[in-house]
């Protein structure tokens, strides 16, 4: 079974052919590997509208939904597609929206809408390169519209990055389950690789158990009538509803937290890096251990709330981070407010759907390891392990590297 | 001999005969609509609609942003509340995963002739089996007054202080008109609260558009016109002989059309397209 539509996998099988195609890799494409896994995870109803380069996701629903008598709609407008989920969603259904970054901002209203009035919902952006209509190309500029709000008001949504089509499969049934437990939407974010891209992945699936909302619109009938909405005029109630809002961020930020170390364990420096970046950042890493620099991954998995309390623990034994993204620099935001100077903290990215090359990469780190030494070496003259540092191959061919250490900051820093 | 209250079994007098009775469903509370307002009739109409049709226990509605944002304070129904513009596609969502409930909206002219545009003419398109109710006043009452797409020609607002002009602002809408184009739409009309006999035929169609979602017909829809005295800048009175006047002279009345079941896309449950409700019905 090499995969694609047509590889049989979904007619019925028996207890056997279940058991072997459950231990079988098959080829699949992100966005249809993200379809399947939502339809698995028993997403009830689906709400869309094309956009490159998440259209196979949205065709695949409209495939197999009906097969399967489940509900998919394409919608006249990313707007109408977020607002039928919302409709959707506040009746109890398991609901699946998915688009690209343009598509995304005109979803940033009813996301709203659905943080304020705790509908769950299952939101995935593959995402494309900004600003403005942009290109189809691989990115990762809408990190900062993911993680720092999207719509309007307070709020945050749990916002969750696989590195592989495999991880995106099983973060699925993980989105599902988290927007049900914190009665929350939740964002699924891929860049246009992992959308579009081919690999080999296991037919495993999850369904999250189904729970009893107590909130759900069924119709009245034999209980006193629900309401599921956001207004509030009074300025108290509109504060208690929004303090329970913090409250909830507050218990997922404690609970929720996914990331992910790699050959950190013996590393002066680490890449800070999530999807695809992550994956180049890993062919790097593979390269710079050749040559003697002891580097590791770190990669989060949930981008909200953002593993700080990890990263700042990793980084009070590391010389120096190096921060890798699709875009102009902003996750290290993240990284620099999580590691409080403890060590300097690098970027390298690209932008207009240009993916930064392992040899890139490689040379930003060396660039950031060179001026590391050289700061090491001014404050420590006599310290052969800094000399080496100093000497041993400066950046090149890095674009967009900007070394920021604070002034003295070292390893170790403040605490 | 003491002086009795006489009971009606010791006097034999008929039982009093019940003229008026508020609907159960109708939740007992003074609205927030201001003096004159023509919201509280249409809620009212509603209300003795939906009883009369035993729908309130499977009714799940969806209330606008505009006036009348807090239809589920007065409602006793499941109530979810749309971003401005989107009801029809709120309804759309839970339309398709509740095929069994009865599907209401419930807009105005700002929200439902303006900004939601969109949602509203392919909810149509597609048919969906839901009963909306749109409620023209012509004016961005909640706002303060301003000019709507349904603002009458040389009306004054808030945001036409001289009144509407053709060349600056466009001409008004006959959305429900538009509407009625559609073969997704199986009824459409446009009643008023101006009077009573207008008021008994609003009834009429609200009760119609919500028989024709039970029967297992596409979109209903019926346009109330009201009345704002407070954007208007009138008296309740004047207002409604406004409303019989100028504003009925803009927006005829009457049934624009009923076509019964279309058996559209939205009036098929899930998982069996192709087939409308009634049709399921009938094979039962």
């Amino acid at each position: 079974m090499t995969g694609g539509r047509d590889a049989g996998i979904f007619q019925p099988l028996t207890d056997a052919e279940a058991e072997a195609n459950r231990r079988a890799r098959v080829l699949m494409k992100g966005n249809e590997a993200i379809a399947e896994a939502a339809i698995q995870a028993g997403c009830d109803a689906y709400f869309g509208y094309p956009i490159t380069p998440q259209a196979e996701l949205l065709e695949w629903m409209a495939r197999r939904m009906l097969e399967l008598g489940r509900v998919f709609v394409q919608a006249e407008s990313e707007l109408g597609a977020i607002n039928m989920a919302l409709g959707a969603a506040a009746t109890g259904a398991r609901v699946m929206v998915s688009s690209s970054s343009p598509g995304i901002s005109l979803m940033a209203e009813g996301m709203s809408y659905m943080a304020a009035s705790g509908t769950p919902m299952v939101l995935v952006n593959i995402m494309r390169a900004g600003p403005g209509l942009g290109g189809i190309g691989p990115s990762q500029s809408d990190y900062f519209q993911a993680t720092k709000g999207h719509g309007h008001g307070d709020y945050h949504v749990p916002v969750l990055a696989p590195a592989s089509i495999g991880e995106a499969m099983e973060l699925m049934a993980t989105a599902f389950e988290l927007a049900e437990r914190y009665r929350t939407p939740v964002m699924l974010v891929a860049d246009g690789i992992l959308g579009q891209a081919m690999e080999p992945v296991e037919l495993r699936f999850r369904t999250p158990e189904r729970q009893a909302f107590d909130w759900a619109l069924t119709g009245a009938a034999g209980r006193p009538a629900r309401i599921v909405n956001s207004i509030d005029l009074q300025p108290e109630l509109l504060e208690k509803r929004n303090l329970a809002l913090q409250h909830k961020y507050r218990d997922i930020a404690r609970h929720e937290v996914r990331s992910e170390a790699w050959q950190l364990e013996d590393a002066e420096f680490a890449i800070v890096a999530y999807g695809t970046a992550a994956r180049v950042a890993r062919t790097a890493i593979a390269r710079a251990r050749e040559k003697g620099i002891k580097v590791g991954l770190f990669r989060p998995i949930t981008l909200w709330p953002f593993p700080e309390r990890e990263l700042a623990r990793l980084s009070r034994h590391l010389h120096g981070i190096l921060t890798v993204e699709l875009s102009s620099g902003q996750m290290v935001e993240d990284v620099r407010l999580a590691v409080e100077g403890r060590c300097p903290v690098a970027f390298h990215g690209r932008m207009g759907g240009m993916v930064p090359t392992p040899d890139e990469v490689l040379g930003a780190l060396k660039a950031l390891r060179a001026k590391v030494g050289r700061t090491r070496a001014a404050e420590h003259p006599d310290d052969p392990d800094d000399r080496g540092a100093l000497t041993s191959g400066h950046g090149h061919n890095g674009r967009h590297v900007d070394v920021s250490a604070p002034a003295g900051a070292q390893r170790g820093g403040r605490r | 001999m003491t002086l009795q209250t006489p009971s009606r079994e010791s006097t034999g007098a008929a039982a009093p005969r019940l003229i008026y009775h508020k609907p159960d469903v109708l939740i007992d509370r003074s609205t927030h609509y201001c003096p004159g307002c023509g919201h509280g009739i249409v809620h009212r109409l509603l209300a003795e609609v939906m009883t009369e049709l035993d729908l309130p226990a499977h009714t799940i509605a969806v209330a606008p942003v505009g006036c009348a944002v807090f239809a589920y304070d007065y409602l006793n129904v499941d109530f979810v509340e749309a971003p401005h513009g989107r009801a029809p596609a709120v309804a759309t969502g839970i339309r398709r995963v509740r095929p069994e409930a009865f599907v209401l909206t419930y807009q105005g002219d700002g929200d439902l002739a303006a900004i939601g545009t969109a949602e509203i003419v392919h909810a149509a398109a597609r048919g969906e089996r839901i009963t909306a109710i749109f409620v023209n006043n012509g004016i961005y009452g909640m706002t303060g007054g301003q000019m709507a797409p349904t603002t009458l020609l040389g009306q004054k607002t808030t945001s036409s202080p001289n009144g509407r002009d053709a060349a600056l602002m466009g001409f008004p809408i006959r959305i429900t008109e538009m509407l009625a184009q559609l073969p997704g739409v199986a009824y459409a009309a446009r009643g008023t609260v101006a009077d009573v006999p207008g008021i008994g035929k609003l009834k009429a169609m609200i009760k119609r558009a919500c028989q024709v979602q039970i029967s297992g017909g596409g979109f209903a829809i019926v346009e109330a016109l009201s009345n704002c005295p407070v954007g208007w800048g009138m008296t309740p009175q004047e207002s409604l002989e406004h409303l019989k006047g100028p504003v009925v002279e803009a927006y005829p009345l009457g049934v624009i059309v009923d076509r019964g079941a279309v058996g559209a896309a939205g009036s098929t449950s899930v998982g069996s397209v192709g087939r409308t409700d009634a049709a399921r019905q009938s094979e039962a």
